[in-house]
C-alpha cells in the first residue's frame, strides 16, 4: 500500500525469522559450551578445573528443577512456591534406599539399591507425593494452591529434621545431620578417555564407580548433562502434543478449556504431577553427587530460587529456562559468593577502605556486600514481572499473550496468512 | 466450595457475633457445615487437651494465657491479610514483612527516646509508646501503599500469576532490606513494659504484659470493625471488595480506596509488630516470613476476606501454637499449623465464617 507500511512488514517479517531460529540458536550455543566447558575450565585455571566441573554439575541441577518448575508454573500456569519439597522427596527417597541410614531405623535393614533404578523410583515417589497434595487442591483457585504448595514445602524438611534421632518412632532420617556416605552411581563397565581428563588413556573399566577421584566429578557432569538432555526432549515432546496444548488452554482460559472437552482437574494434575516427577530425578542425583542429603538444602528459599530461574528465563520455553537457571546459578554462586571480596578490593582501590571497618549497625563492607543476596532475588523477581513479564527468553505464544494482547495477535495472524 | 444464597459482602458482617453467624449461615451450605466444622475443631482440641488440663490446671491456664496473647498478634496481621484478600484477591506475601518492618522500624524511634531495658514503666513511657506506635503505623503503612503503587497497581489486570509472583519479591526485598539493616541476628527490643505478674487463684498468673497486648488487639479489632462498618471509606472498601466495576460507577476511587486497605492493613501489622517486640524483646528479620504465614493460615481458617474471622483465627492459631509448644512435639508445632492450613483449604476453603469466593 504504502512505503512505511511495507517497511514494517519487511522488518517484521525479518524479526519473525531470527525468534524462530533464536530457539535453536540457543541450543546450539549450550550444546557447544557444554561440550567444551570442561576443557575451557582447565585451561582458566591451568589444569586443576575440578572444583569449576563439579560446580558445572550443581548447576544442571537447577537446570533439571528449572526444566520441571517450568511444566507447572510456565505450561500449565500453576503457582508452585514449594517446588523444594519434591527435590526434598527425591533425595531422600535415594538416600535412605541407598545408605546405610535405615540400619539404624527401627527396620534394622539397610538398602543398597542401584542408582539407575532409584532415579526412577524417586521420579515415581515424588510424582505420587504430587499427585497426592494436588489431587484435593488442584479444584481451589490458582492462589490457593500456591499456599496449600507453599506449606507443603515448610512441612516437608521440618519433617525430615524432626525424625532423626530422638524423635518418637526411631530415627530415620538424621535429623539436623541428614543422611551421609550414599552411595553413588555405579555401572557395571564404563569406557574411560580424554573426556575424563585429558590423558586419559581410553580402555574399559569394570567395575566403574562415580565417585573414582580419577574420574570424578567429570563423569558426574557427563551424567547430568545426559539427564537434562533425556528431560529436554521428553519436555520438548510434552509439550508439543496435545497435553501440552491441554496445559497452555487451561493456563489461558480455564471455562474455555473446560467447555471445550478438556478434563480440566486431570490435565493440571498431571502438570503438576510431571513436575514433581523431574523434581525428584534431580533429587536423586543430587543425593548422589553430594553423597549427602540435610534438610537445610530445601528452604523455601531454594523453591524461590527456582522460580526465579523459570521467571527470569521466559515461562514456558526451555531454553529460556535453562539459560535463566544457570544464570541465577551463576549469580547465586558465583557473582554474589565473590562480591564481597570484589567490593571491598574495590573500596580499598579508591580509598574508601573506612567503610570496611564496622561500627554501629554497620557490619563492615564485606558483610554489608553478604547480605545482598535477598534483595537482588527480590529485585529480579519484581523486576521482571514489572519490565518484562514474559522474561529474558520467552517463549513466542507467552511473549504474545502478556504483551501485545490477543486483538493485535489477530491482525498479525491475517498478516502472516496473507503472505 | 458452598452454593445457594446471595454471597454476603465480604468485609461486612461487623456487627455482633449472632448477625455475623447469621449472615454467614446464608452463605454457606447450611449452618451444619459451620458447626461441623467448628464442632470437630473443638472436639479435637477437648479430646487432646483435656487431659493435660485435668492434670495440672494452673499449666494449663498459663498456656492459655499465653496462646491468647500469642494469638492477639497474629490475628493483627492476619486482618490485612484478609482485608487485601477481600478487596483485591491477592494474597499478600509481603505483608508478613510489613510487620516485622513494624518493630524494626520503632526500634530507632523507641532509642530516640532513650529508652533501654532499664527504663521504669511509668505514664511518659505509655505516651511515649503510644506516639512511637502512631508514626510507625503511619510510615508503614505509607511503604505499603507504595508497595501497592509500584509492584501491584501495574499489573491488576495482568494474569494472576504475575502480581503474586511480584509479591513474593515484594517480600524478599523487604527481607533483604531489614538483613541489610540490622543483620542475620535476633535484635533486641527494649523491655519497657512492667514485667509484673497478677497471681490468679491455683496457682497461675495474669502477666501485665498479657493484659495490655490482649487489650490493645481488642482495640484495634473494635476500631477496624465500627470502621469498616459505618465510615465512607470503609463502605467504599466493603463496596469495592463486592464488585469493583459496579463500585467505580457508583464514584468510588478504586485506586484510593484499595490504597487506602494496604494502609490499613499495615498500619494494623505495625502495631502488630511493635506489640511483638514489646511482649518477646527480640525480633529477626525474617520472622515475618512464619509469621505471615501462620496469620495467612489464621485468616484461611476464619474464612479470608472475614474481618471477624480473621481476628478468631489469629486466636485459634496462637492456641495450637501454645498448646502444641507445651505439651506435644515442639519442633512439629509448624507442621500442624500448616496441615490444618491445607486440610481447611482442601475440606473447608470458606473457612469458619467465610465468604463465598467467586471462582475467577
Amino acid at each position: 500500500m504504502n512505503r512505511r507500511l511495507l517497511r514494517s512488514d519487511t522488518a517484521m517479517r525479518w524479526a519473525n525469522r531470527a525468534f524462530k531460529d533464536r530457539n535453536r540458536t540457543i541450543y546450539t550455543l549450550l550444546i557447544i559450551g557444554a561440550l567444551l566447558f570442561p576443557s575451557f575450565s582447565d585451561v582458566t585455571t591451568g589444569g586443576s578445573g575440578n572444583h569449576l566441573v563439579s560446580t558445572a554439575a550443581d548447576a544442571g541441577v537447577y537446570v533439571l528443577l528449572a526444566i520441571g518448575l517450568n511444566v507447572v508454573v510456565g505450561f500449565a500456569g500453576l503457582l508452585d512456591l514449594g517446588y523444594a519439597a519434591f527435590f526434598a522427596i527425591g533425595a531422600y527417597s535415594y538416600a535412605l534406599l541407598a545408605s546405610s541410614q535405615l540400619s539404624g531405623s527401627p527396620l534394622h535393614v539397610e538398602f543398597h539399591l542401584p542408582f539407575w533404578v532409584m532415579l526412577l523410583v524417586a521420579m515415581f515417589v515424588a510424582a505420587s507425593f504430587g499427585a497426592i497434595l494436588g489431587a484435593p487442591t488442584l479444584r481451589l483457585r490458582g492462589d490457593y494452591l500456591a499456599i496449600v504448595t507453599l506449606g507443603f514445602g515448610e512441612i516437608v524438611p521440618r519433617i525430615f529434621r524432626f525424625l532423626g534421632a530422638g524423635s518418637p518412632i526411631g530415627n530415620w532420617t538424621g535429623g539436623v545431620n541428614g543422611i551421609s556416605a550414599i552411595d553413588p552411581p555405579k555401572l557395571p563397565a564404563f569406557v574411560s578417555g580424554p573426556w575424563f581428563g585429558v590423558g586419559t588413556p581410553i580402555r574399559v573399566v569394570s567395575p566403574f564407580d562415580f565417585s573414582d577421584s580419577n574420574w570424578s566429578p567429570m563423569d558426574y557432569y557427563w551424567l547430568v548433562l545426559i539427564l537434562v538432555a533425556v528431560c529436554i526432549v521428553l519436555v520438548t515432546n510434552l509439550h508439543n502434543s496435545r497435553i501440552g496444548r491441554a496445559w497452555m488452554a487451561v493456563r489461558e482460559d480455564e471455562v474455555a478449556a473446560a467447555a471445550s472437552g478438556i478434563n480440566t482437574v486431570a490435565i493440571k494434575l498431571l502438570a503438576f504431577a510431571i513436575g514433581a516427577s523431574f523434581a525428584g530425578f534431580a533429587g536423586c542425583y543430587y543425593g548422589a553427587k553430594l553423597s549427602l542429603v540435610s534438610s537445610e538444602n530445601f528452604e523455601f528459599v531454594v523453591s524461590v530460587s527456582i522460580l526465579i530461574m523459570v521467571v527470569l528465563g521466559g515461562m514456558g520455553n526451555i531454553p529460556g529456562v535453562i539459560l535463566g537457571a544457570l544464570t541465577i546459578f551463576f549469580v547465586q554462586f558465583f557473582v554474589l559468593t565473590n562480591l564481597p571480596d570484589y567490593a571491598v578490593a574495590a573500596a580499598n582501590a579508591v580509598g574508601l577502605g573506612f567503610l570496611n571497618n564496622s561500627g554501629g549497625t554497620w557490619v563492615g563492607l564485606h558483610d554489608e556486600v553478604q547480605r545482598l543476596n535477598y534483595i537482588v532475588f527480590g529485585g529480579i523477581l519484581v523486576g521482571v514481572m514489572l519490565l518484562r513479564p514474559q522474561g529474558l527468553f520467552p517463549s513466542k505464544i507467552r511473549e504474545q499473550e502478556l504483551e501485545k494482547g490477543t486483538a493485535e495477535e489477530a491482525v498479525f495472524d491475517i498478516r502472516e496468512a496473507t503472505d | 466450595m458452598g452454593a445457594g444464597g446471595p454471597p454476603p459482602l465480604p468485609l461486612e458482617q461487623v456487627a455482633t457475633l449472632a448477625g455475623a453467624l447469621k449472615g454467614t449461615r446464608s452463605a454457606l451450605s447450611g449452618s451444619l457445615g459451620t458447626w461441623s466444622f467448628l464442632g470437630g475443631t473443638i472436639l479435637i482440641l477437648s479430646v487432646l487437651l483435656l487431659p493435660k488440663a485435668v492434670a495440672s490446671p494452673a499449666f494449663f491456664l498459663q498456656i492459655l494465657i499465653y496462646g491468647v496473647a500469642n494469638g492477639a498478634i497474629f490475628a493483627l496481621i492476619a486482618l490485612g491479610y484478609t482485608m487485601v484478600y477481600g478487596i483485591i484477591e491477592l494474597i499478600n506475601f509481603a505483608h508478613g514483612d510489613i510487620f516485622t518492618l513494624g518493630a524494626f522500624l520503632a526500634l530507632p524511634l523507641v532509642g530516640l527516646f532513650g529508652m533501654t531495658d532499664s527504663t521504669p514503666f511509668s505514664f511518659g513511657v505509655v505516651l511515649i509508646l503510644l506516639l512511637v506506635t502512631a508514626v510507625v503505623m503511619v510510615i508503614d503503612g505509607g511503604i505499603n501503599v507504595a508497595i501497592e503503587r509500584l509492584a501491584y497497581r501495574p499489573l491488576r489486570n495482568a494474569p494472576r500469576l504475575a502480581i503474586l509472583i511480584t509479591a513474593v519479591g515484594m517480600s524478599f526485598i523487604l527481607e533483604g532490606v531489614m538483613y541489610i539493616w540490622r543483620g542475620a541476628n535476633n535484635v533486641h527490643f527494649p523491655d519497657v513494659l512492667p514485667g509484673s505478674r497478677i497471681p490468679i487463684p491455683g496457682g497461675a498468673s495474669l502477666g501485665v504484659k498479657d493484659v495490655i497486648v490482649i487489650v490493645s488487639a481488642v482495640i484495634l479489632v473494635s476500631l477496624l470493625n465500627v470502621f469498616t462498618g459505618n465510615s465512607k471509606l470503609g463502605k467504599a472498601m466493603r463496596a469495592t471488595a463486592q464488585d469493583r466495576e459496579a463500585a467505580q460507577l457508583m464514584g468510588i476511587n478504586i485506586n484510593r480506596t484499595i490504597a487506602a486497605t494496604f494502609f490499613i492493613g499495615a498500619a494494623l501489622a505495625a502495631a502488630g509488630g511493635i506489640i511483638f517486640g514489646l511482649y518477646f524483646n527480640n525480633i529477626r528479620f525474617d520472622e515475618g516470613f512464619t509469621a505471615g504465614l501462620f496469620a495467612f493460615t489464621a485468616a484461611v481458617f476464619g474464612g479470608i476476606g472475614n474481618i471477624q474471622g480473621a481476628a478468631l483465627g489469629g486466636l485459634f492459631i496462637g492456641l495450637v501454637q501454645a498448646f502444641s509448644n507445651a505439651y506435644f512435639q515442639a519442633a512439629l508445632t509448624d507442621v500442624w499449623i500448616f496441615a490444618i492450613l491445607i486440610l481447611v483449604l482442601v475440606f473447608r476453603p470458606t473457612g469458619l465464617l467465610g465468604m463465598q469466593v467467586p471462582e475467577k
